[in-house]
């Protein structure tokens, strides 16, 4: 598969080497995903896809509910999904089907489901970002500008370090949002939801379902209404102790993930310019020993080829940091607005609670709709316990998931760190023994 | 192959010491031979030889002084003899003071003979051939900047030591107190010695008027303080490099500025000053010389090695850029993972699970400790492969300089011949003139400035070879000192980069265990 890739991608380089960059980038890029992605996926094998899952663990556990996103295409700016399900549940048509998906959709299922009443007490796993190419396209244009103070080499190891990180881009996304929806299909509740199951089933295109522009606004509004609310909402007494020990910690911790996240992010990007580097010094030193007729020659030579090496270990370390430590970090940044989400709507009913309660009264004062008055106060009530009976379960569940997800990335970074840095030093260790022994 | 040393048993003096001179690679460096006897037994100063000759050999033969057939020193009445493994240069602290820039063969020829000569054309092919072992003893230090005076008077003074057992030198260990423009001072002097006899004189470090500007000022700050420990490094490279050279190393001015404890100030340095502004109307005439004159090249080991050279430069300057572009992304890792440390840290402050609020501070640790890493990282990519590769680009600059001489020696030699031309063209045109008084006159006019010009021609012919001369064996001995001084550095490089390696796997194993008792 890899082969088609690759003779598919020398011929794409040859065509579009002439003509220049700025075309080349569209084309290219139309080229390079149509291509690549379908093969990469379905070559991804189980270690991979367990990598995939890290972030989040347990999933895919239930076998009669199975979800994946085998593959996907980019086009310009948009990733079309290939969303796979296997099923053994009667409620739905086919035991095994796909359809294909574009981000927007999982946008409207995302917000279906926390528009729905009944998953009020929920934390509705968080919606998966939008497919973001900023930073690979960027190099990209820097590149095209660097073009002609390269030397042909360097430039064609530049751009495959670019494809690495299209590519990587690419990996990330389609992982985000394979885990959305196996999240959702193994959640004892919104697995069953019925927009869960459309989104699933329905063959042909869900634009109709999404928002136009009307709603859009309309939701943009709700949002500004909700930021509002929560401040005001903020101000109300707690009665119960856990919420309360929880809404400080995750209002704390929220803001430190934040934090934490884009310092990761840059502590990444400096270790990707890094190998970057690797790549120039590696490409001069081997011109200047061409030119070279001293003993170096031969020095320079392996010490372009070591740079060589090395630059590629950099990079893995920069992309294993990514993923295990800024991937984990960003996705429960989200979590946890998810979960202050669900205290938040708790505490709107509480709010309710208490509105009817004075409702209530006033009715008594004024014995007028008591009856009326009363009900509303029960429905309240009870609406508050149970959000605060399943919003108790799900933080539980959710501190549970998260200390056991942070346990298997750290776990897993530090000893791919380890495992980078013994190969650094020991091609190190290789290349001065050559330097002392000629 | 080593060279073998002449060790001319003067006379027959009984008592001549020839202590066994073991070597590798004995070599005649420089243009002449020194021979000089350093027991006390002998005290005179062998005055004859003595005018700017040296002798070196790192490591000297083994010589059975017997096998010796050459009997160079005819004339020459005192005992000498050779002595060990170091380097005996002397300079006679007698009548001759310094070595000038005479060729030293017109110096030595009318007193040594033809042997001399003969010796010193031997010693150059040696030269050639040998390989340079470098036992010479000597060690500089530069250390301890401290900003001396006030305001914008003030100046950084920096200690020197000087650690030899050469005998050159008076004491065994030397510490005076410098400051920037007396090594600026040095160079210059040397400079106007050498360069333009072909010898390729290290450049020393470069002004820095902001960064001056900012110690005087007195802002005592990370980047002042780095300013001057990257002049104190490249003062200290500049030292060693220069007493590397076997000449340099003996020029009276290089002996007393490692060891008097007073120098003149050197004024001329000064950018404003008006030796400054001479310097750059010469450097600007010199531009558009180089541009005029077209040279003949009738050797192609100079073409070849000159466009090599321009090759190098290129490339050299190339590698430098992206080496301070990696330097500068370090710096910026490090600072990067610092303040991730710092939020990890407070991330693990507010977690509420304690085992995992445990491992994200360890987490904090282990990253300030990575980033102290990458700090120090960077300081070594920069100390060493960068300031290596800036130190070459200009030495380069320093070797074109040198065949610039040659260029301009060149064309001196046949401007003269042009002018002598003209003037025997003069002159037969003369011998068919009509007057006849004036003829003789006129002639014999013609004749003394024609033989005065052949004179200068011959001259400029000699200084010519020499020069060229000079110049392989320059080329050669700072080919040598580059493969060594780079793979000596690049080894030096490469542990560190072993170093910090180690370092991560000890601090990412250490903090393993705790993430694994995240329960």
């Amino acid at each position: 598969m890899y082969l088609l890739w690759d003779s598919w991608c020398g011929v794409c380089f040859q065509k579009l080497a002439n003509i220049d960059l700025q075309h080349t980038i569209c084309t290219f890029l139309l080229y390079i995903y149509i291509f690549y992605i379908t093969i990469m996926t379905s070559t991804i094998d189980d270690s991979d896809k367990e990598k995939a899952l890290s972030v989040s663990v347990d999933l895919n556990n239930d076998t009669s509910l199975l979800i994946d996103i085998p593959d996907a295409l980019c086009e310009r700016d948009k990733v079309k999904f290939t969303v796979h399900t296997k099923t053994t549940l009667s409620s739905f048509q086919k035991p095994d089907f796909s359809v294909p998906r574009q981000h927007e959709d999982f946008i409207w299922l995302h917000d279906a489901l926390v528009e729905t009443e009944d998953y009020a007490g929920l934390i509705i796993p968080p919606a998966p970002p939008k497919p973001d190419f900023e930073s690979p396209r960027e190099k990209m244009h820097k590149l095209g500008e660097g073009e002609a103070t390269m030397t042909k080499e360097e430039y064609t190891k530049m751009k495959q370090e670019l494809e690495a990180e299209y590519l990587a881009v690419f990996k990330k996304t389609v992982q985000v949002h394979e885990v959305f929806l196996q999240r959702l299909s193994s959640h004892p509740v919104l697995s069953k939801d019925r927009n869960f199951q459309i989104f699933l089933e329905y063959d042909q295109d869900l634009s109709v379902r999404r928002k136009n522009a009307k709603e859009t606004f309309g939701s943009f509004f709700k949002n500004m209404v909700k930021s509002a609310d929560e401040v005001i909402i903020s101000g109300i007494k707690e009665v119960d102790d856990f919420f309360e020990q929880e809404k400080t910690f995750l209002l704390d911790y929220s803001s430190k993930i934040k934090d934490s996240t884009a310092r990761a992010e840059k502590m990444t990007r400096s270790h990707k310019n890094i190998a970057d580097d690797y790549i120039h010094i590696s490409s001069t030193l081997s011109s200047v020993s061409v030119d070279d007729n001293t003993a170096l020659k031969k020095h320079f030579e392996k010490l372009s080829d070591l740079f060589e090496k090395l630059r590629k270990v950099e990079g893995r370390v920069a992309s294993d940091q990514e993923l295990k430590l800024t991937e984990l970090l960003r996705y429960y940044m989200r979590d946890i607005q998810a979960a202050k989400d669900l205290l938040y709507r708790r505490a709107r009913t509480l709010a309710d609670y208490e509105n009817s309660n004075k409702a209530l009264g006033k009715a008594r004062l004024k014995s007028k709709d008591v009856a009326a008055a009363e009900e509303q106060q029960q429905q309240c009530l009870q609406r508050f316990n149970k959000l605060s009976e399943s919003g108790k379960r799900e933080l539980t569940s959710f501190k549970g998931r998260r200390v056991v997800a942070f346990r298997k990335n750290l776990i897993e970074m530090a000893e791919l760190e380890i495992k980078h840095a013994k190969n650094n030093m020991s091609l190190l260790q290789d290349c001065i023994e050559l330097f002392k022994s000629s | 192959m080593a060279a073998e040393m002449e060790p001319p048993p003067l006379g027959d003096a009984g008592q001549t010491d020839f202590r066994e001179i073991e070597d590798g690679e004995g070599f005649f460096v420089s243009t002449v031979t020194i021979l000089e006897s350093p027991e006390p037994s002998s005290p005179d100063p062998p005055s004859m030889p003595a005018e700017g000759i040296s002798t070196n050999g790192p490591k000297q033969e083994d010589i059975s002084l017997d096998d010796d057939p050459e009997d160079l020193f005819a004339e020459a009445t005192e005992e000498v003899s050779l002595d060990s493994p170091e380097r005996e240069p002397i300079l006679s602290d007698g009548p001759s003071p310094a070595i000038t820039p005479v060729t030293p063969t017109a110096m030595l020829t009318p007193r040594m003979g033809l042997g001399t000569a003969e010796m010193f054309e031997r010693s150059l092919d040696e030269l050639e051939e040998d390989e340079s072992g470098d036992t010479f003893d000597m060690h500089i230090a530069v250390s301890d900047p401290e900003k001396v005076g006030d305001g914008m008077n003030a100046y950084m003074g920096y200690k020197v030591t000087t650690k030899t057992s050469m005998t050159i030198f008076s004491k065994n260990e030397t510490t005076v107190r410098r400051r920037f423009s007396d090594f600026l001072g040095l160079h210059s002097k040397l400079a106007s010695r050498y360069l333009h006899i072909g010898y390729i004189v290290p450049p020393a470090p470069e002004k820095s008027i902001v960064g001056m500007t900012k110690v005087k000022v007195g802002k005592e700050d990370l980047s002042s303080a780095e300013f001057v420990e990257k002049r104190r490094s490249a003062l200290e490279r500049y030292l060693m490099r220069t007493v590397k050279h076997p000449i340099l190393l003996k020029d009276p001015d290089v002996m007393m500025f490692l060891e008097s404890s007073e120098l003149p100030r050197a004024v001329s340095t000064q950018a404003l000053s008006g030796a400054g502004i001479l310097r750059m109307v010469n450097k600007a005439a010199d531009a558009v010389n180089k541009m005029t004159i077209k040279m003949n090249e009738s050797d192609a080991w100079f073409e070849e090695k000159h466009q090599q050279f321009e090759n190098l430069d290129l490339q050299l300057r190339k590698l430098h850029a992206s080496v301070e572009c990696l330097v500068c992304h370090r710096k910026e890792l490090s600072v990067n993972t610092a303040s991730f440390a710092k939020s990890a840290a407070m991330l693990g402050n507010s977690e509420d699970h304690t085992a995992l609020s445990r491992a994200l501070s360890q987490l904090a640790e282990v990253e300030e400790k990575i980033d102290q890493l990458h700090q120090d990282q960077a300081y070594a990519d920069f100390y060493l492969f960068s300031e290596l590769l800036g130190d070459y680009v200009r030495l380069i600059t320093a070797v074109k300089g040198v065949f610039d001489h040659r260029m301009k020696t060149w064309s001196k030699w046949q401007d003269t011949q042009l002018l002598l031309q003209k003037k025997r063209e003069a002159e037969s045109k003369l011998q068919f003139a009509n007057k006849p008084d004036k003829l003789q006159q006129a002639q014999d006019e013609i004749k003394e400035e024609i033989e005065e010009l052949e004179g200068k021609v011959q001259q400029g012919e000699k200084d010519f070879e020499l020069i060229s001369k000079t110049i392989r064996k320059e080329v050669s001995r700072f080919e040598k000192e580059r493969v060594k001084d780079f793979k000596v550095v690049i080894i030096k490089y490469l542990e560190s980069l072993v170093q910090t390696q180690q370092q991560l796997i000890k601090y990412w194993e250490a903090f393993l265990p705790e993430a694994k008792a995240i329960a």
